[in-house]
């Protein structure tokens, strides 16, 4: 089987996000063992060799992270697979990807923590690390699925995300959406768009391997005559080394706004009755079918509540969140941890934002939601 | 007197990113000189030759060879290899870089490369101590040796590199230092020609941390040193051939192993003919 062929399927998460990274292209694989997300491990042992793509299982996640970096630069649309603790370890290397702006996918399917936490269980704390993980200033692409369906549609745009933007992107599932089963509609394959990835060969002249005054110049893959310098320091356009303020801020620059100036294009919310709201709900990935079924309940009760779902966790949705402050008086951000995406909400919306922490271990009772909605509202 | 138009291997690296970062009196000159001859002489197109590094000293040498070249993060040279060799197996890919680098930081990496008789090519110079950050002690800095961080001496043992290497299963392995530039230049052609795992140590003068620490007046005096306590035999035992110098004992050199030993790119092209070929 090349690709999975259209249809109705009764899946889980991680069956989802294997399939849709090989929709997206995903032609290598490389890994360690981790709970939740061995299964997307073992989904691509199987199925990478079937169409002539690459599986291997690496020593441990600061490999995997460097091992999808070598072969994205050698030609082939990569990703790894982990969840907290590796996902700690692939930080490092998440900044090389950045800087040498090779794309790649990294899944990381949250689970309790900190450190080995709860392994089997579900959490959100790594949230933020999807945000400020690797040192040094960078402008992460996060996704957040909250269904099957997502994790195989989403794990498709964090590969266009990732070769158009030129940098690792991150989808950040976790244990109970990667674990859950429920439909998955495939459509026809031309009725997805798949980002092709363009690669410059020969080298005309002076031509860089980078171009800062443009925000997308394509890579050169490896062995093709390019003969270019790929380098984890600082570089200048020719790709070289420098220890110059003056460069580290053209390329810093140039890294940062590629994601900035497009965030209108990148960004992606789910909103549910917030037409009306006085009162708006944050919430994403799994605590956001909680919160839904709390909006329903309140909305039944007569209170004007609603929902507001990022999809796209990082860039931030900031300007429907100033949009949304200025007709509620106040937002509840649920978590599966103790307060982090709440921090965003607040300093970009200006507004009251009730935190509402939920340990890790599992998903959040939406009478708990809805106990505090009519707090708020009555 | 004629004059010099061009660096006589300007094909082959970067003219433009001369002078080089190292000290007087190191030996990476020397060491990209002769992978520089042996690539010349692989017959294998220049464009299929690939440079990875970790960081270091040596890991700055990729970044003066006109090639695609790849400079990453510190000991992940290895796995970042494995990546793209996989990727595109038509590439002739060298991870050089040095002793901390890949045996320190990355020497898990290293074990796993070896027992997978991954299709790499390691150079890994060895200059005991960790030269870019002053000077400080490694696992391959010998015995009572002064460092930065081993004012009172050494007492840790060293890692017996090829010893390690041949363990694990590597297809080749061999040691030389930078004073032997014509065995070391044959010993690169040849492991470029090897399926599987190719290692080669290189020992390397760091004159103003590893040198002075220990007494040495110059890279030229430490290199001296090191010729003169050199012995050359292919057939060593190599569990005896841990490095200890200043204790009275031979430093030796050698091409050691040569050996067929199915590669991991040869097995996994032969699954994947197997799983396309005749289904499930």
């Amino acid at each position: 089987m090349n690709f999975l062929p259209p249809g109705k399927y009764f899946a889980d998460g991680n069956f989802a996000l294997t399939e849709g990274a090989i929709h997206a292209g995903c032609r290598f694989f490389a890994g360690y063992p981790i709970t939740p997300s061995s299964e997307v491990l073992e989904r691509m042992s199987i199925r990478l060799p079937e169409i002539g793509g690459h599986f291997i299982e690496m020593e441990d996640e600061i490999a995997s992270m460097a091992a999808i970096l070598g072969a994205s630069n050698g030609g082939s649309k990569s990703m790894t697979a982990t969840s907290g603790p590796g996902f700690s370890l692939m930080q490092e290397n998440i900044g090389l990807g950045v800087i040498t702006e090779t794309p790649t996918v990294v899944l990381d399917e949250m689970r309790g923590g900190p450190s080995t936490g709860i392994p089997t269980r579900v959490g959100q704390g790594d949230v933020m690390q999807t945000r400020w993980g690797s040192h040094g200033d960078l402008a992460p692409i996060t996704y957040a699925p909250n269904s099957v369906q997502e994790s195989f549609d989403l794990e498709i745009e964090a590969f266009n995300a990732a070769e158009t933007y030129r940098q690792p992107v991150i989808v950040a599932s976790d244990q109970v959406v990667g674990h859950l089963t429920e439909i998955l509609e495939v459509k026809n394959m031309e009725d997805y768009h798949i980002v092709q990835r363009e690669t410059r060969k020969t080298r005309n002249g002076n031509e860089g391997v980078y171009d800062y005054s443009r925000d997308f110049t394509p890579m050169f893959a490896a062995g093709t005559g390019f003969r270019g310098n790929v380098d984890s320091l600082t570089h200048d356009e020719r790709g070289y080394p420098s220890n110059e303020s003056s460069v580290e801020k053209e390329m810093l620059e140039h890294l940062l706004n590629k994601v900035r100036k497009n965030e209108d294009k990148i960004v992606k919310y789910e909103e549910f009755l917030v037409e009306d709201s006085k009162l708006v709900v944050v919430a994403y990935g799994i605590t956001s079918r909680s919160v839904k079924r709390a909006v329903k309940e309140a909305r039944k009760e007569g209170l004007k509540v609603g929902m507001f779902r990022p999809i796209t966790l990082w860039p931030f949705p900031e300007k429907r969140i100033r949009q949304l402050a200025e007709q509620s008086k106040e937002f509840i951000v649920p978590e599966i941890n103790y307060g982090q995406y709440s921090h965003s909400v607040r300093e970009y919306s200006q507004t009251e934002t009730k935190e509402m922490h939920f340990p890790p271990g599992a998903v959040p009772d939406y009478r708990v939601i809805l106990k505090e909605i009519e707090r708020c509202l009555k | 007197m004629t004059e010099v138009e061009y660096h006589p291997k300007h094909e082959l690296i970067r003219e433009e990113r001369f002078p080089h970062v190292w000290c007087p009196g190191c030996g990476l000159g020397i060491e990209l000189q002769c992978y520089l001859n042996a690539l010349e002489k692989s017959g294998i197109p220049q464009n299929n030759h690939v440079l990875v590094s970790g960081i270091g000293c040596t890991a700055r040498i990729p970044g003066y060879a006109n090639l695609d070249t790849y400079h990453t993060t510190h000991g992940r040279g290895l796995p970042f290899a494995t990546g793209m060799k996989i990727a595109n197996p038509d590439l002739k890919v060298t991870v050089i870089s040095g002793d901390g680098d890949l045996f320190n930081i990355g020497g898990n990496h290293f074990i796993h490369a070896a027992r997978r008789n991954m299709d790499l090519l390691v150079i890994c110079s060895n200059n005991f101590n960790y030269g870019m950050t002053g000077g400080q002690h490694g696992s391959t800095t010998p015995l009572t040796s002064k460092s930065a961080s081993t004012p009172y001496g050494n007492i840790e043992p060293t890692f017996n590199l090829p010893y390690i290497a041949s363990a694990l299963g590597a297809s080749y392995v061999a040691r030389w230092t930078v004073m032997h530039p014509r065995q070391l230049t044959k010993s690169i052609r040849t492991a470029m020609d090897v399926k599987g795992f190719a290692f080669i140590e290189v020992l390397s003068p760091c004159p103003p941390n590893f040198g002075k620490f220990n007494g040495f007046k110059d890279g030229f005096e430490e290199m001296e040193f090191y010729r003169k306590s050199s012995v050359v035999q292919n057939d060593a035992k190599l569990e005896d051939i841990s490095i200890d110098p200043f204790h009275g004992k031979d430093i030796v050199l050698g091409d050691f192993v040569n050996r067929k030993r199915a590669s991991y790119i040869t097995l996994e092209h032969e699954l994947i003919d197997r799983i396309r070929g005749g289904g499930q």
